[in-house]
């Protein structure tokens, strides 16, 4: 889905609190390390008792919200000073607090800004409004002997300090004679070229960098994947010499371009068992998914109105059937079980006479479950319903075949099995024939589906992705699931109160989806800022609502936005994800210990019997 | 050709795992170290010699990328240094040679570079052979 961490933050909410914490009625907003559930429990009851009795909560509560929020303050200071970021507690809309003498303004010595190498340039003890003009102006600025490791910015700092991590990678210094940087916090960040396993430094003479550009651990193979080397090797002639159009029908160059598409088709088709005639390149998942549900769902408009899909899809899936819904069709949105895979025997009962096409994704991508694709494409291909199933997170994972399932469509992304961005693929039967109306009309490419230039270097990266793929499944797949057991044990063994979304049997290893009880997601991931993770939660949606898929399979609230998505791919290492553990359970237990709701736990009331009052 | 011996296998998974080692990106290294190792184990006992031959090849192969990464790659960080350097600042010796015209040559291995030299237009040490 490529969410990655928004910068709505909780303490930047509109609604934010002035003294006394007047928290909005009914606000769904996330409060720094308190669960959700401390607000969303809120009812507007005012029995008398009931205040009495919250009375103890609300006299402290109040100011005890944020008294615990000095110490919640200082280990989030302590956990800012870690990252670097040069903020003052007034930037962050923590005004109320600075009466009370800990959470005065701090300003960091500026030695902190920067990796240390030895030079400090430029003054920049205070926060910068500016950030935009800033960014651009980052390379020339910072001048050489230096590399800022986070930016000093306003609280609204997450994307910037994704930026800040961009630039850091890119701006490769080697001024003379710097000292070499090491880690002066002992926090280990990204290894870089201090790796202990590797006996070899750096390479010192191809790369002069002073020291290591440290970068956090990636842990978010589902947003994407890195380039595989492989695959990089086989796109780099098509990017330097081989440049020609493979549409190009009279000379060399597209001659050899054509050659080129046409061995990457091959490629692909071979990963799903299908015929290179039945793949048509695209610009990626979304488009194949759209040309897959409104294609066939307006070519076959005349006789059939009905569509069925599932409530876990990805959102092109169900925003297209929506904009088919405004056109006059009919979709059936199927619920999921509390596993995440869906009832076949409803399934069943769903199609009628007028279903055109079914479509259901392989493997989900916000919590891995698998669903079951040979059987439900045995009960299409009965009742003569077309099958579409989006497989992005899935081809080249787990080993699938177009003619053993039954699937009449599938969509295939480049950037998620380790080819590049930009490019995908559809499957599309061709015995029996699917009739596909083509989304965007040109000069015919593509069998006419897909008009267009055919990105040559792109599709042979993507077919050289899933060759790569499939000569690599069963060892990637060996590793990953040992790599997936240990981190879930690990986690599971130190941690209580930790739920696994989705089905545990039917689940491909590399995605897991844990809830922390009594923690609030968004805080977690700010914690674990070393490591690149996702939440469950929508971060594009202003109101943080928790994730459709979770709320889906029916997790409480509470539980839905405590959620996090990791990550493992074929490059993840054991210590990457021993790293992830630890740090993942030191901060849950600092987290847990400043959440009141996890006090009246440990103290055996049950949450679900507390009445909530407004104030 | 002759099957290979076990010392040029040996020499091909050393080879291997040196260049291997110069991956600056932590994860494309320990993948590299890691999958070398555990394929060369695996196909430890393999008895066959034309089996064997195939296996040498594509090591052979392998070898070659990872040797063309490592090539791209220190261009490209000459490149960004490039960039990021003020132009006051003297340009390192062992870059004054790399140009696009390397990478260039190292990228064309299919074919010979017979006609290469009339594309190399993006040197950058100035020279623009066209």
């Amino acid at each position: 889905m490529g969410r990655d961490r928004c910068s709505g933050q909780p303490w930047l909410a509109s609604d934010a609190h002035p003294n006394g914490h007047e928290c909005a009625k009914g606000a769904a907003t996330l409060h720094h390390g308190f669960p959700n559930a401390a607000h969303q429990l809120s009812t507007p009851h005012s029995d008398p008792e009931e205040e009495t009795k919250m009375g103890l909560f609300g006299a402290e509560e109040r100011p005890g919200r944020h008294a615990h929020g000095a110490t919640h303050h200082e280990a989030h200071l302590d956990a800012v000073e870690a990252a670097w970021l040069g903020l003052s507690v007034g930037t962050h809309g923590h005004r109320h607090l600075r009466g009370i003498g800990k959470c005065g303004p701090r300003r960091w010595p500026k030695s902190r800004l920067y990796v240390s190498h030895g030079k400090r340039r430029g003054g920049r003890s205070r926060p910068d409004e500016s950030l935009p003009d800033r960014r651009e102006a980052l390379p020339g600025a910072w001048g050489p002997g230096l590399q800022p490791l986070r930016k000093v910015g306003s609280a609204s700092g997450t994307m910037l300090l994704r930026a800040a991590w961009r630039r850091a990678a890119v701006a490769v210094t080697a001024a003379p004679g710097p000292k070499p940087a090491a880690p002066t916090r002992g926090l280990r960040l990204r290894v870089g070229d201090h790796a202990p396993q590797s006996a070899v430094t750096a390479d010192t003479t191809a790369a002069p960098e002073a020291g290591p550009v440290l970068r956090p651990l990636y842990m978010d193979v589902q947003a994407t994947t890195p380039l595989d080397p492989r695959v990089l090797d086989a796109m780099l002639p098509y990017l330097i010499n081989y440049y020609g159009n493979p549409h190009s029908r009279t000379h060399a160059y597209g001659w050899e371009s054509e050659a080129a598409m046409e061995r990457a088709r091959q490629q692909v088709a071979s990963l799903i068992g299908a015929d290179p005639r039945e793949i048509i390149f695209t610009s990626g998942a979304t488009e194949s998914n759209n040309i897959a549900i409104k294609g066939v769902a307006r070519f076959y408009r005349s006789r059939k109105k009905h569509l069925i899909t599932t409530q876990t899809e990805h959102k092109c899936v169900l925003d297209s059937c929506r904009s088919l819904e405004a056109e006059g069709f009919q979709v059936t949105y199927l619920p999921v079980q509390k596993s995440g895979i869906i009832d076949l025997k409803e399934l069943e009962a769903a199609i009628q006479p007028d279903t055109s096409l079914v479509s259901v994704m392989t493997v989900n991508n916000e919590i891995g479950v698998k669903q079951p694709i040979a059987e439900i494409g045995q009960i299409c291909s009965s009742r003569k319903v077309y099958f579409h199933t989006d497989a992005a997170q899935a081809v080249g994972k787990i080993p699938l075949n177009v003619n053993d399932m039954k699937i009449d469509l599938m969509s295939i992304s480049g950037h998620k099995i380790y080819g590049p961005k930009g490019v995908g693929a559809i499957y599309i039967r061709r015995r029996p024939r699917v009739r596909v109306e083509a989304l965007q009309s040109g000069g015919g490419q593509e069998r006419g589906m897909r008009s267009g230039t055919v990105p040559t270097p792109l599709v042979v990266g993507l077919g050289a992705a899933c060759e790569v793929a499939q000569q690599e499944m069963e060892y990637d797949h060996k590793r990953i699931s040992k790599l997936a057991e240990r981190l879930i044990q690990n986690i599971m063994k130190s941690l209580p109160d930790v739920v696994m979304n989705g089905d545990p049997e039917h689940h491909y290893p590399g995605c897991i989806n844990l809830s922390f009880a009594y923690v609030e997601g968004e805080s977690l991931l700010m914690a674990l800022k070393d490591v690149a993770l996702s939440s469950g939660s929508a971060c594009t949606s202003a109101s943080l609502e928790p994730s459709y898929v979770l709320r889906a399979i029916g997790t409480d609230e509470d539980l839905a936005h405590s959620s996090i998505r990791f990550g493992i791919g074929r490059f993840t290492t054991e210590e990457e994800v021993d790293y992830t553990v630890e740090k993942c359970i030191q901060h849950v237990k600092r987290l847990r210990e400043m959440s009141p709701l996890w006090e009246m736990v440990q103290d055996g009331i049950d949450l679900k019997s507390i009445k909530w009052t407004q104030h | 050709m002759a099957a290979s011996s076990r010392a040029q296998v040996l020499d091909l998974y050393r080879a291997m795992l040196r260049e291997s080692k110069r991956f600056s990106s932590y994860n494309y290294r320990t993948y590299a170290v890691r999958r070398i190792r555990d394929a060369f184990r695996e196909n430890k006992n393999v008895k066959d010699p034309v089996e064997i031959q195939t296996l040498v090849n594509k090591a052979k192969r392998d070898l070659e990328v990872i040797r063309r990464q490592m090539n791209s790659r220190s261009v490209a960080q000459a490149e960004v240094h490039w960039h990021n350097l003020s132009s006051l600042q003297p340009l390192p010796p062992q870059f004054k040679q790399f140009s696009y015209l390397s990478l260039l040559i190292s990228w064309d291995y299919r074919r010979t570079p017979s006609h290469l030299a009339n594309f190399c237009i993006f040197s950058r040490d100035g020279v623009s052979l066209y």
